[in-house]
């Protein structure tokens, strides 16, 4: 035990942000031109829920569905488990999101989705995920092509499945679809601070926000 | 910039000594040209076990060369390997803990041609016992070598049962050398155990100016019982060196040869008389070779390693 009590959670970490960056420049380069596609995807999609609610959420379910066996293969078991054997294990969890979200996509789940404070945050968060994440990549001194684009890296994809989640009227159904993405968006924010990467701070923001938006009440209709 | 009282603290004999013993070892070795020539008059230790001459600054691979597939990245560690080739070569050493740094390895090997100089150093790391001959034949896979030169518990994960397994692989032919290995000074009780019972070749442990645990017990032990000593984190991941960067060194650091906090650490660490080699990482050839450098010319004595530490510590 006192053995274990040495170690620190820096111990654990096996590769440098050089690495780590490169995989989001890598990934990019190999799935183009959906680091463009993807953006205008998810403004159209948007534009669709802006327009009809009930619909336009199940087409997001199912691009997020999409998004999340796409990314679970392609970059997290393809590209990241090899430097961070720890994240074979999240694999699955990317499938059963997927599966989770191809589910809602399907079926009619609740009633319209609620306008107040967690319905604002929700599409702020939907927002953030789909369309602006990859400004990250400027904002904190990185070049665009290693921004993190929503449906090809994790942590924008669980920052939008964040906000579909918060849109969502049935708790059960809120509360199961935002659990793997908020455990997500934990480890990637903990992975940037051990990196010391000032790019910890926007996983934190958007659990920070999802928390809010949850613990808001819900609108009137 | 240089501290006062720059007197000279390595004596003649042993500068002679040292460069004696290089010159002995470079008759050894084949004949090189150029770079590899004034290589090869780095200084060379023993391995204490087998005879079998060593370079004294090998490579280390943790997180440097976790590259995964990444094809730019992968090439500048083939670049650093050439260099360390070019500067000698020695001891390289991996874990399949590190990520895909077995792979890179493995890269940087075949593009070399497989050298003759790069002394092969792995690990074995699972808490099962049966599946650690299969474990060791992955990595070996991945090096794309037919067995290691050296075989080491990492971090003394089930060490009995690997222990067995390795001291059998060894005496079959199989295998140069067997050790065990911690670091960040964890269990040297447990380690010195083991070096008083067990007829290992190798420790690999943690040892630099600011981490001296094993000074204590583990470094005398390993003389006495003739067990190879492998230094690991000689610039605690580069946290020492960048703490470091821009402090004066002491005036003894000129007398050395010494450019460098991480060559005058270095130097340190091979002062020590039960150092066998030591095993910075990089991704730079620069930094390859100034490492490779440290090994070379004089090393400090006892007055020079107590006036390290000492300016050291005040910083």
């Amino acid at each position: 035990m006192e053995e274990w009590l040495s170690y620190r959670l820096g111990d654990f970490l096996m590769f440098s942000g050089r690495t780590y960056w490169r995989l989001f420049e890598l990934e990019n380069a190999a799935l183009w031109p959906l680091p463009v596609v993807a953006p205008a995807i998810g403004m159209a999609v948007l534009a669709v829920a802006a327009l009809r609610p009930e619909t336009g959420l199940r087409l997001l379910a199912a691009l997020l569905a999409l998004a999340w066996s796409s990314v679970g293969w392609s970059f997290v078991w393809a590209r990241y488990a090899p430097i961070n054997w720890g994240v074979a294990y999240a694999a699955p969890l990317f499938a059963m999101q997927a599966l989770l979200l191809a589910y809602v996509a399907a079926r009619r789940v609740g009633g319209p989705p609620t306008l107040r404070i967690r319905g604002a945050v929700g599409v702020a968060l939907l927002g953030w995920g789909l369309l602006l994440h990859p400004l990250t990549a400027p904002l904190f001194g990185r070049p665009l092509a290693q921004a993190e684009v929503g449906g090809i890296a994790p942590d924008p994809t669980a920052v939008a499945t964040l906000g579909l989640g918060l849109l969502l009227p049935p708790r059960r159904w809120r509360l199961a679809l935002m659990a793997v993405p908020a455990l997500w968006l934990g480890f990637s924010a903990l992975t940037l601070w051990l990196l010391e990467a000032p790019e910890r701070a926007a996983p934190l923001a958007a659990l920070l926000l999802a928390a809010g938006g949850l613990a808001a009440r819900p609108g009137r209709p | 910039m240089r501290n006062g009282g720059g007197e000279m603290r390595t004596t003649r004999r042993r500068f002679i000594a040292g460069a004696a013993g290089a010159a002995l070892a470079a008759g050894a070795m084949p004949r090189a040209t150029g770079r590899a020539a004034e290589a090869a008059a780095e200084a060379v230790r023993t391995i204490p076990s087998s005879g079998r001459a060593m370079p004294a600054v090998g490579l280390g691979t943790w997180i440097t060369f976790n590259v995964g597939r990444d094809p730019v990245l992968l090439e500048q560690c083939a670049e650093v390997m050439a260099a360390f080739v070019e500067e000698g070569g020695g001891m390289i050493d991996s874990s399949p803990m590190y990520g895909s740094s077995q792979d890179t390895i493995g890269y940087g090997l075949a593009r070399l041609g497989h050298p003759g100089s790069a002394f092969s150093a792995e690990k074995v790391w699972t808490g099962s016992v049966g599946e650690g001959p299969e474990q060791i034949a992955a990595s070996a896979a991945k090096w794309g070598v037919a067995g290691f030169d050296l075989m080491q518990v990492h971090n003394l994960v089930a060490w009995e049962g690997h222990l067995e397994t390795l001291f059998a692989m060894k005496a079959e032919g199989r295998l140069g050398h067997v050790g065990i290995t911690t670091s960040h000074g964890r269990r040297h009780d447990e380690m010195e155990r083991i070096m008083r019972a067990h007829p290992i070749d190798f420790v690999q442990l943690t040892y630099n100016v600011a981490d001296r645990q094993a000074e204590a017990r583990l470094l005398p032990l390993a003389r006495e019982k003739g067990i190879g000593v492998i230094v690991n984190r000689p610039f605690r991941q580069g946290a020492l060196t960048d703490r470091l960067a821009g402090a004066p060194l002491p005036g003894v650091a000129a007398d050395l040869g010494a450019a460098s906090w991480a060559q005058l650490i270095l130097k340190f660490i091979l002062s020590d008389p039960a150092v066998t080699v030591a095993i910075p990482a990089t991704t730079r050839v620069d930094h390859l070779r100034e490492n490779k450098a440290a090994a070379r010319g004089p090393l400090p004595d006892e007055p020079a390693r107590t006036e390290i530490v000492r300016f050291y510590e005040a910083l």
